[in-house]
């Protein structure tokens, strides 16, 4: 399989030529979001301090420690569970122009559509990994809304980060989804084997 | 054997060692069945999240790390020697300040909130938070404490139900892999699956997540259960979620199974899962105040 590796702001015929199960090397600015910042955002009608255009947006799970006002380093920096985020997907490819989500876990078929309508794909990361994904941080940039602690939005600068395994890409393939369909298949010709109905 | 006052003053650091070395140094038998998962694997996805995995475990030894950002839901399963003479109170205050010291000290992330105003004391405690079970030994004069960090991706995937007499095993068998199989990926897979079968439905579920703390590669004493463990493991592995339900051979790294007597009425079960860490550390206290620490 093929392995990428792209520095962010990311190119649209990038993203579009990734297929799931391929790895992908992150360079440059990660956005952490999740459920305080993205029901903010969507919720309360406030836009996103940053600009997404191109952006890679992490679920993100951030252990910090305070060096200063504003001024944060990683203690460990992992990654959440995609699918609460899942209602989110919309508005942020379709009025951010964001071109890549990454968790854990696997979004929605809604979402698979929405990434290969509008371009974008979902990257999963290595749940319960947070180590190894630390120490790919080169420095926590800039943090916004720190009133919603510890779920600010955090612009932090990864070099190498992953390898990620694309798990939704833009042409309708949803990986995690597949799996899940085809072991509840499974389940019942298990049962079956087993002698219960 | 009556302790000294410094006894509980032990117990706090210790708790609080416990905590922090839990998150950072994966149990043994817990890095033995990942790799040898991680070699049953054929497929590039699967192996590269073993390989993750792995690396995480290492940078938590060696780097001394926390290999997840999940400080969990603290439990202590405190064993109290049968001649050892203390003050129960005293050593539960003792278990919470060493709770809190761990959330500070280190600093942890401090996961735990009110249910309904959300409120963070950033101290990894409230209300009936840590939560302490307490047992007694026969013919013993030291103190066991076994700690998880239990975290929470997996368990939101906890499952009960209160089964009829007539749906007998078949019903268990049926719910434990129709429920394990349908947490798909959140539980973070490969997965300890913890079974309760029996009791009342608070002792089964208490059954089901003490059996996710034993180690891989135990078995049940009564041969009946230690097969159902086997049966139900390789079910769950046919599935062919793999890790992080990405696809790949394995989805449990084992199936633990507890049980308890229940009622005539009653057939309980419940499962309770660990993620692939299955953190968990225990210290054994004698009351001369030495400490052995284990996993």
């Amino acid at each position: 399989m093929p392995e990428y590796r792209f520095k962010t702001p990311l190119l649209e015929e990038d993203i579009r030529q990734l297929k799931v199960g391929d790895a992908v090397l992150l360079d440059g600015v990660v956005f952490g979001v999740r459920d305080g910042n993205l029901m903010r955002i969507f919720d309360k009608n406030t836009p996103p301090p940053c600009d997404w255009r191109g952006a890679a947006l992490l679920h993100s799970a951030p252990n910090v420690r305070k060096l200063g006002p504003g001024k944060y380093e990683p203690v460990s920096v992992g990654t959440t569970t995609s699918m609460r985020m899942d209602r989110f997907t919309e508005g942020l490819l379709r009025d951010y122009g964001v071109r890549a989500l990454l968790g854990k876990g696997g979004l929605s078929e809604r979402s698979a559509e929405l990434m290969r309508q509008y371009g974008a794909v979902y990257l999963s990361v290595t749940g319960g990994a947070a180590a190894m994904e630390t120490l790919q941080i080169e420095e926590i940039e800039k943090v916004f809304w720190e009133d919603l602690m510890p779920e600010c939005i955090w612009q932090i600068r990864f070099k190498g980060f992953g390898p990620l395994t694309v798990g939704i890409d833009t042409h309708g393939s949803n990986l995690q989804c597949e799996v899940q369909q085809r072991a509840q298949r499974k389940t019942v010709e298990i049962l079956k084997k087993m002698g219960i109905d | 054997m009556e302790v000294r006052n410094t006894f509980y003053t032990l117990v706090e650091t210790v708790c609080r060692d416990l905590y922090i070395q839990s998150l950072k140094e994966i149990p043994p038998d817990v890095v033995a069945a990942l790799e040898r998962s991680a070699k049953n694997e054929t497929t590039e996805v699967a192996r590269r999240i073993f390989a993750h995995y792995l690396r995480s475990i290492d940078l938590g030894r060696k780097e001394n790390m926390i290999v997840c950002q999940d400080t969990g839901i603290p439990i202590y399963w405190v064993e109290i020697g049968g001649e050892l003479r203390l003050d129960g109170s005293q050593l539960t205050a003792a278990i919470i300040r060493g709770t809190e010291r761990a959330t500070r000290e280190h600093p942890l992330r401090s996961s735990i909130v009110s249910p309904l105003g959300r409120q963070n004391r950033q101290t990894n405690s409230g209300q009936r938070i840590p939560i302490i079970h307490y047992d007694f030994t026969p013919n013993s004069n030291v103190l066991d404490i076994l700690f998880m960090p239990k975290g929470s991706g997996s368990e939101n995937m906890s499952f009960m139900q209160m089964l009829l007499p007539a749906d007998g095993l078949n019903g268990i068998k049926k719910f434990v892999l129709e429920k394990t199989i349908g947490a798909g990926a959140k539980p973070c897979p490969p997965m300890v699956v913890g079974v309760g079968i029996g009791g009342s439905s608070d002792l089964c579920m208490t059954l089901a997540k003490k059996a996710t703390t034993r180690s891989i590669g135990s078995k049940n004493l009564d041969s009946e259960l230690a097969a159902l463990e086997e049966e139900l493991c390789a079910a769950i592995n046919e599935s062919g979620i793999g890790p992080q339900g990405l696809g790949g051979a394995t989805t449990a790294l084992a199936v633990h199974v507890e049980s308890a007597w229940t009622h005539i009425t009653c057939n309980p079960v419940a499962v309770n899962i660990q993620c692939w860490r299955a953190e968990r550390r225990r210290a054994r206290i004698s009351p001369d105040e030495q400490v052995v620490v284990g996993f």
